[in-house]
């Protein structure tokens, strides 16, 4: 038997995320949803690995200048994200101590 | 090398704990802190990765990055420390549109120089497989990234420029311009893909710069909520296209994890509207129209004053507070948060009712009650609350309309179908809002003329400090 194609296991790797994605998505409190956009957001930077990659690795300009643009707009996003989900979820917190005094 | 895969399965590991946590509030923090571990993790065995692929020029590569890391890093870092929250949404679809292009420009450098990237040889044609994987992640990124820029517009509302206006932006021929541009767009793909040349490749990312202004103008600024989850979707994808050409599995997850979110978020969001998904990308929703029809007449309506609305307040025993975007315009929070405190001293129960579309995105109102210290345990979902309106003395609308419209339970109405919050139940309604005029769908609403309803007119703000003073 042949070794199995890479792009094959990349796609079985896929459904299997997009499934896990799913269900843990519909357990997300709809309250939390926003800050779900913003840390999706953050997550969604991980790009920035491929980014280094071509900022570090290329060689000719074009792709120099590529790779560099993209490392800095995917940090945006890695830096933005989690700190605005970090800044909106401490607003979720600042409650509980009043909450457990009260009852 | 399978030393650094590992460590990628335990980022990716990361990022589902991240999301995962999010099912409750008080999870939540240690889930974000998950994610960032995680993309430390991601970040920094990259960093190893590129002195392993390149033990000479590892070094002045490596600059680079922390250039680009730095301006990135920095401008991300502020925006996030000064974005108010009624605000949310622009920052949003603004990071939406840095991943869209970030995957564009790496999916350029990888056709530029495919070995470096340890895909082929050098000066060795990129396999079929990941020509089409780039083809992919290059034009949803792309389409990402524009479309992005114009929901950013609209959801500011302050910008001259046509395209940036909540209207829908519609003309003659719009879907079949669309879908004659994406047939032309495919088949620069497929040319790309067969002959690995530039200019197909130019031709098939202008292109997809363009589908996607095209694709978001005629969407209305209300329908925003959906445009932004869709987009969240299509960055995730943009990421996951990315991973596929470039064999990193940690991409894929990473991205699917984040397709699959923005696209349940969109499902949501459409039907807590009872409209389909393609009802709202198709567009025009939200125009005139309705409007005329609504307002034609001139009806009575009760109105009163705050000195009323207190003195109803503090002889309730529970009351029910329905916010709607309006409120967080009038920055009129903290005032309704002072106004329940009081309420809630004399011993009179106070929640609120949230709609899923308040707001301009998915949650939005609960992170801007959040903000006011609104204790979340206090803030109920449509679902969970609805049985209890029957129960409740008084009902305070604030500057909400749709979201509580009974029409919607009358067939053969624009909004027929469409979940509501069952505010019409309660035994006293108060209803705050800057004048009769017609809500989004441009109904107008049975609720207001209702004997048990008394309307306030007048600046949210102003009205609920008026009432908090009143309650004394």
């Amino acid at each position: 038997m042949e070794l199995v194609d890479p792009t094959i296991t990349n796609l079985i790797i896929f459904v299997l995320a997009i499934y896990v994605g799913y269900h843990v998505v519909w357990n997300v409190t709809p309250a939390l949803h926003t800050p779900l956009m913003a840390v999706t957001n953050a997550i969604s930077a991980i790009v920035i690995v491929g980014a280094m990659l071509a900022a570090a690795l290329t060689e000719t300009e074009l792709g120099k200048t590529m790779g560099v643009l993209a490392v800095a707009l995917a940090s945006v996003n890695v830096f933005g994200g989690f700190l605005v989900t970090r800044r909106m979820l401490e607003m979720f917190r600042k409650k509980e101590p009043k909450k457990t005094e009260g009852s | 090398m399978s030393l650094v895969v590992l460590l990628y399965l335990f980022a990716s590991v990361c990022f589902i704990q991240a999301l995962k946590g999010l099912s409750h509030p008080t999870s939540s923090r240690r889930g974000n802190l998950f994610g960032m571990v995680g993309m430390a993790i991601a970040v920094v065995t990259t960093i190893g990765l590129i002195f392993m692929l390149r033990p000479d020029g590892a070094a002045t590569g490596m600059l680079w990055v922390i250039g680009g890391v730095a301006v990135g890093g920095t401008l991300g870092a502020v925006m996030a420390n000064r974005v108010e929250m009624t605000k949310m949404p622009e920052l949003v679809a603004f990071m939406h549109s840095m991943i869209g292009l970030a995957a564009v420009f790496i999916a350029i450098a990888t056709v530029a120089e495919p070995w470096a990237f340890g895909l082929v040889a050098r000066d060795q044609p990129i396999p079929i497989g990941n020509r089409v994987e780039l083809f992919i992640g290059a034009f949803v990124g792309a389409i990402t990234f524009s479309g992005s820029v114009i929901a950013f517009g609209k959801l500011a509302g302050k910008y001259k420029f046509r395209l940036f206006q909540g209207a829908p932006f519609l003309f003659k021929g719009q879907h079949l311009l669309n879908l004659v541009l994406g047939i032309a767009m495919l088949g620069f793909g497929v040319a790309f893909i067969v002959t690995q040349d530039w200019m197909p490749f130019w031709a098939m990312l202008a292109l997809a710069f363009v589908l996607g202004v095209l694709i978001i103008i005629p969407i209305g600024g209300a329908d925003m909520p959906v445009v932004v989850s869709m987009l969240n979707s299509y960055s995730g994808w943009a990421a996951a296209g990315i991973g596929f050409s470039l064999y990193n599995s940690m991409l894929i997850i990473a991205g699917s994890l984040v397709g699959s979110s923005g696209a349940i978020l969109s499902y949501i969001m459409c039907r807590a509207m009872n409209r389909s998904f393609f009802n709202v990308i198709l567009g025009g929703f939200g125009q005139d129209g309705g409007t005329a029809v609504a307002s034609t007449e001139q009806r009575a309506v009760k109105s009163g004053s705050a000195d009323d609305v207190a003195f109803m307040l503090s002889n309730a025993d529970s009351v029910i507070i329905v916010p709607g975007y309006g409120l967080a315009v009038a920055r009129a929070q903290h005032a309704v948060k002072e106004m329940a405190h009081k309420l809630q001293a004399k011993g009179i129960s106070v929640r609120y009712a949230i709609h899923p579309v308040a707001g301009r995105m998915p949650g939005h109102m609960n992170v801007l009650l959040a903000e006011a210290e609104v204790p979340y345990d206090q803030v109920a979902e449509m679902e969970d609350i609805n049985s209890d309106f029957g129960q409740t003395d008084v009902v305070m609308v604030l500057g909400a309309n749709d979201v509580v419209n009974p029409a919607a339970l009358v067939k053969g109405t624009a909004i027929y179908g469409m979940p509501i919050l069952d505010a019409y139940k309660a035994r006293t309604v108060i209803v705050n809002k800057r004048s009769m005029a017609a809500g989004y769908a441009g109904l107008d609403n049975e609720l207001f003329y209702m004997d048990k309803t008394m309307m306030v007119f007048g600046d949210a703000k102003k009205v609920v400090e008026d009432i908090v003073k009143a309650i004394e």
